[in-house]
């Protein structure tokens, strides 16, 4: 399954600093750790992790320190600081609001021909 | 993780590819070939071919357009070229080394105790005669020490200044003289070709070292008033400020900050410029893009009120000096220009520009000599005007063939290395007339 551009971005703050939040990591085991929870179904562009962590750095939300690997190369490890805890309740709250929504939307809606009735 | 020999190369040529962007920083690089080469050991660990999990790893990275253009908005920073000045610890290799540093400091300060020195001891007009010998030596001294110049190039620099100081001092001029001043202000400019020699690193015959030194003066200029212009503001920050609380600090500022700024700044300026080098565009050839149309206009205009007015002021001297100045203007506008200008790139409209900017000079130039030419004989001879006509001469040789090169190369006749070959060949005939005005005038006219 195909998931929009637009909201793999959306949710992409949320995940990394949720995941963050269960302790330190770095750029490849959040990745991978991405596709564990959405069973590979939300395949990111990997590149594009970096910028956002150095977003996340530069507003403050997580730190990063340079540390050694077992294979004996520099990787940079990232942690979420108290105010990157912060953001991740509020955005938290938002993603409640906009998962209620939605839900009742599923609801209501006539569903497309396309989803099977019984399904979800 | 032991790789095959293969895929190290795949890997970092792909690093480079990356390193390439220079919105991604070396650190950038690192973290994301980390992240490579953990995919590419996942991969074969899942049974892939060194190739196969390369291709896939390098695909899930994404297009490395893609990637710089988002590095690029989160560090819109590094889309302007910053000058590192001290290595950070992230980017080492980078920026001049502290050691550096610490030798432009050192040199700074001592090129400000030799001007306090001679501030102290010497009358004014010395002080102005011997300003050049006060700071040079050291800037020479920088670039003996940056380029570890050969002891015979050191040698040649330091017998230039020994000489200069021996006849600038043993020379009985007449303070209140007219040849005074023109030694005041020749001196330095022969003394900045000993400079040259030492930034060239002795390589003196060498056009693209030559052609180097001039890029160095232009920008090192730029730097300089810019320096001056913080320093100024600063100075008049401080004094006003502590004229609301009734100190006097101006003389304390006039005898020591500007005793030691203005030749600590020469060093600075000239240590700023050392370390940009293949950072920051350069300034002086933009300034010349905005500055050659403008002074085509501006001559123009002259031309038009010579043809109007049909007279020439009799001020002949300060004629002769203001048409120097004008040419040494375009002189200027056409070096800097050249300094920065491929010359691989065919004839454009910039240098057809420069060319009506030359022969409009020339335009002018002649006019107004032809017109005054009959007051020179008239008037006789004297120091100023040897010294401001024979500028003239060698301006003019320099622009007529400059622009005699330029139309065969706006032609296609001829190569634009030909106009730059004679540029950088030409440079060290200014460095020559000026060592010839401080030795030959004063005695000549008497010293007077």
């Amino acid at each position: 399954m195909h998931i929009d551009k637009d909201l793999v971005a959306a949710s992409a703050t949320s995940l990394v600093l949720g995941i963050l939040a269960d302790g330190e990591s770095y750029g490849y085991a959040i990745i991978k750790r991405v596709n564990e929870l959405s069973g590979g179904r939300m395949q990111w562009t990997d590149g594009m992790l970096y910028p956002l962590l150095h977003r996340l750095e530069r507003l403050g939300h997580v730190t990063s320190t340079w540390r050694t690997s077992a294979g004996g190369r520099r990787r940079k490890h990232y942690a979420i600081t108290e105010d990157g805890r912060r953001v991740l309740a509020e955005r938290r709250k938002q993603w409640d609001v906009v998962a209620d929504a939605l839900d009742q939307v599923w609801r209501n809606a006539q569903l497309p021909p396309t989803v099977a009735p019984g399904w979800s | 993780m032991e790789a095959a020999p293969e895929l190290e190369t795949q890997i970092a040529q792909w690093c480079r590819y990356l390193r390439r962007h220079h919105t991604i920083s070396a650190a950038d690089v690192d973290e994301m070939e980390d992240h490579l080469r953990e995919q590419v050991a996942d991969l074969t660990a899942m049974g892939l071919s060194d190739d196969e999990a390369f291709l896939i790893a390098v695909k899930r990275m994404g297009s490395t357009d893609a990637i710089s253009h988002e590095f690029a908005r989160e560090h819109s920073d590094r889309l302007w070229k910053q000058l590192v000045l001290v290595p950070g610890d992230e980017r080492s290799g980078d920026g001049p080394s502290r050691l550096e540093l610490a030798v432009v400091v050192g040199l700074g300060v001592a090129a400000g105790i030799s001007v306090k020195l001679g501030s102290t001891f010497l009358e004014p007009e010395r002080l102005g005669l011997n300003m050049g010998l006060l700071v040079l030596p050291y800037l020479a001294g920088y670039f003996a020490w940056k380029r570890r110049v050969s002891l015979s190039t050191i040698a040649v620099a330091a017998g230039a200044f020994v000489l200069a100081a021996l006849v600038l001092n043993a020379y009985p001029f007449e303070l209140d003289g007219d040849t005074v001043v023109l030694a005041t202000i020749h001196a330095p400019i022969a003394l900045s070709f000993a400079v040259g020699l030492t930034y060239v690193g002795g390589k003196w015959r060498s056009q693209p070292r030559r052609m180097d030194f001039i890029r160095f003066t232009g920008e090192w200029f730029v730097y300089y008033t810019l320096l001056a212009l913080g320093g100024g503001v600063l100075i008049g920050l401080t004094v006003a400020a502590f004229d609301m609380l009734d100190l006097r600090a101006d003389s304390f500022v006039g005898n020591w900050v500007v005793v030691f700024g203005a030749p600590g700044a020469v060093l600075v300026a000239a240590w700023l410029v050392e370390a940009k080098q293949n950072v920051v565009e350069n300034i002086a050839p933009v300034l010349t893009r905005v500055f050659t149309p403008l002074t085509v206009l501006m001559l123009w205009a002259l031309l038009a009120a010579i043809a109007t007015t049909r007279s020439v002021n009799d001020a002949d001297r300060e004629l002769l000096i203001l048409m120097d100045l004008i040419l040494v203007l375009v002189l200027g506008l056409l070096l800097y220009a050249m300094s920065a200008r491929d010359p691989h790139r065919p004839p454009e409209l910039f240098d057809r520009l420069q060319l009506v900017l030359v022969v409009s000079a020339l335009a002018v130039n002649v006019v107004m000599l032809t017109a005054m030419l009959t007051r020179i004989a008239e008037f006789g001879t004297s120091p100023n005007k040897i010294a401001a006509l024979g500028m003239n001469v060698l301006l003019l040789v320099n622009l007529t063939w400059s622009a005699w090169l330029t139309t065969g190369f706006v032609r296609g006749q001829r190569p634009y290395a030909a106009t730059e070959r004679w540029q950088t060949g030409y440079l060290p005939v200014f460095g020559a007339w000026a060592a010839i005005v401080v030795i030959t005038l004063p005695p000549i006219f008497g010293f007077e």
